[in-house]
């Protein structure tokens, strides 16, 4: 069976940032691990809703807050039917890193008490170990570390132990850093054997491959709108519902409460308990049109064509600079997503960014909010490319040349 | 819009390629002294003697981008045999030359600092080669990189002056 393809030059004319130049050179966009792109869809979503619809939601009994408020819940059933999980088991948050404080002032506070082990990875982001160290030092909850192997994995060796006594294992499914990808089913199931609940940081995964919360055994799962097409200010928690139901609330005020009186207060149902305030509306809207971007191309095409344009990227690297490039991450593409972070020579990582900026390339540099794994790779700084739905062969081509062109301007690799 | 080699000047990548007052000196009697910019992981380590006033000796350690390297090995060739107050008043003036052009870029108003002192001071002070890094307020997100240095030396001039007292 041929691998389901993607029509990118289709796809990049929904683009409207990637006609514009930067130093009179085309723009090639190549951090999409930090944040992507918006598609015209989304952007009309979200215009459209404000232009015709807006008014807040839950709130109004007239015309347009009953279309605001529809389209608010359909985006959040929209998220719902990507992710596998039922509509009222997603809650809207902000981003990952709200969608796992919540888990950790909510489920944690009132679930983990001193001496209880959270278990995290060296891979995870900063959203995925800050929450715990806060957590540890108001709890004295000891955290546990699952290390690296030297090819980019996760280091299973010492599981049991590590979950002997723990209540929680956090995992990110997709490395932001090394690209890595985790399989998330065995370390759920041993997570669960040995009594523990399992958080999946898939910040890096939803918005290129097909997920399946349920297939995964998760408990809880962290994702974002403004890396998967949508805008930023809108991403969500997705939690079993038993779980969100004996959760505390987080944030406390309007919209979360069935009842509040001069004593006290009582709680809305899921998923509105975990929503104070007024949420992001049109932020949700274009969630909901960015997901049905993603579905209309197919998510089993967008990792076919991440995973073909990731060997594509690996393959002109080496050949362009063989050993003066060390590249952190797997160099099987069926282990890993498309974020490529490397050293290259001696130059450092934010000028390598500054010098092929000049020739329109965004690249990140630095330690992208994962200075545990930094620690762990013995590296201060990465520069990092990650590629998604509207980058191609050129694309390779211009990081390539463009890397070159810092070669010659520091000219001394080493 | 600014270019690279408004950045990347001819004397900035020589002091990158060949830094100045690489090493370390005993402590003490040296005063070890440690930046970092948590944004980029740039670090800058100094070693600084100072003796009746003056920085007798200066050694650099750390890692970074070409621009707060650079800038490091600059500042050292700068203050290395200079009286203590000479070596604050580079620190001002090239903190200066960051601050008024990242307030000019952004339209005018005070420098950061809050120190009205600091642009006649800029005006008295010689920077010589220093100025060389003036190109990188053009790119505001690296200042930090090119000022590091001489936070550095601040916080170490302070340091050792307070130890020796």
């Amino acid at each position: 069976m041929t691998p389901p393809t993607l029509d990118v030059a289709r796809i990049q004319a929904d683009f409207p940032i990637l006609k514009r130049q930067v130093h009179g050179k085309r723009l090639v966009y190549l951090d999409s691990a930090s944040s992507s792109q918006k598609p015209i869809q989304v952007l009309d979503a979200m215009d459209r809703i404000y232009r015709e619809s807006y008014a807040n939601v839950h709130r109004g009994v007239y015309t347009i807050a009953e279309e605001s408020t529809a389209a608010y819940e359909a985006a959040r059933a929209k998220t719902a039917t990507l992710l596998g999980g039922d509509t009222s088991e997603i809650v809207f948050t902000k981003n990952v890193t709200e969608a796992i404080n919540l888990v950790a002032y909510s489920w944690a506070r009132a679930n983990l008490r001193e001496g209880d082990a959270v278990v995290v990875t060296e891979m995870e982001h900063h959203a995925n170990v800050v929450p715990w160290h806060i957590l540890s030092e108001e709890r004295g909850i000891e955290l546990r570390w699952i290390p690296l192997t030297d090819d980019f994995g996760l280091d299973l060796t010492d599981l049991d132990r590590l979950l002997d006594g723990a209540r929680l294992l956090c995992v990110t499914a997709a490395s932001n850093v090394l690209g890595t990808l985790n399989d998330v089913r065995p370390l759920a199931d041993a997570a669960h054997a040995a009594g523990a609940l399992v958080l999946v940081d898939a910040a890096q995964a939803v918005p290129h491959m097909p997920v399946d919360v349920r297939a995964w055994d998760a408990d809880f799962v962290g994702f974002t709108g403004h890396k998967m097409l949508g805008p930023s200010g809108v991403g969500g928690l997705w939690a079993r519902a038993d779980l969100l139901d004996a959760m505390p609330p987080f944030l406390g005020g309007g919209e979360m409460i069935r009842d509040v009186t001069t004593e006290g207060f009582t709680t809305n149902e899921v998923p509105w308990k975990f929503e104070a305030g007024t949420p992001p509306i049109a932020e949700a809207v274009g969630l909901g049109a960015a997901i049905d971007y993603l579905q209309a191309i197919g998510l089993d095409a967008v990792r076919a064509h991440e995973r073909q344009l990731t060997q594509c990227a690996l393959d002109a690297l080496d050949a362009r600079f063989g050993d003066r490039m060390t590249i952190y991450g797997p160099r099987d593409v069926d282990r890993r997503g498309s974020a490529i972070s490397f050293l290259f020579g001696d130059i450092h990582a934010h000028d390598i960014s500054q010098v092929v900026d000049e020739e329109g390339v965004c690249v990140r540099a630095g330690h992208h909010c994962a200075k545990p794994l930094m620690r762990a790779l013995g590296v201060v700084a990465t520069t990092r490319a990650s590629f998604y739905v509207y980058n191609d062969e050129d694309d390779v081509d211009a990081l390539v040349d463009a890397l070159a062109r810092a070669e010659d301007f520091f000219g001394f690799v080493g | 819009m600014p270019g690279l080699e408004d950045l990347y000047r001819e004397i900035i990548l020589d002091h990158y390629r060949a830094p100045r007052n690489r090493g370390e000196l005993p402590v003490p009697p040296a005063h070890r002294a440690e930046g970092f910019n948590p944004l980029c992981g740039d670090e800058v380590i100094l070693y600084l003697d100072v003796d009746d006033g003056t920085v007798t000796d200066i050694r650099t350690a750390g890692q970074g981008c070409s621009i707060s390297q650079a800038s490091t090995s600059m500042m050292s060739a700068a203050v290395k045999g200079k009286p203590v107050e000479e070596a604050r008043r580079l620190i001002r003036a090239f903190k200066s030359l960051m601050s008024i052009h990242e307030s000019t870029l952004e339209g005018g108003g005070a420098d950061g600092d809050g120190d009205g002192g600091y642009p006649d001071e800029a005006d008295d002070v010689r920077l010589g080669d220093l100025e060389a890094l003036q190109g990188v307020v053009k790119f505001p997100v690296r200042i930090k990189c090119a000022t590091l240095a001489w936070n550095t030396l601040q916080q170490g001039l302070d340091e050792s002056v307070g130890a020796a007292s």
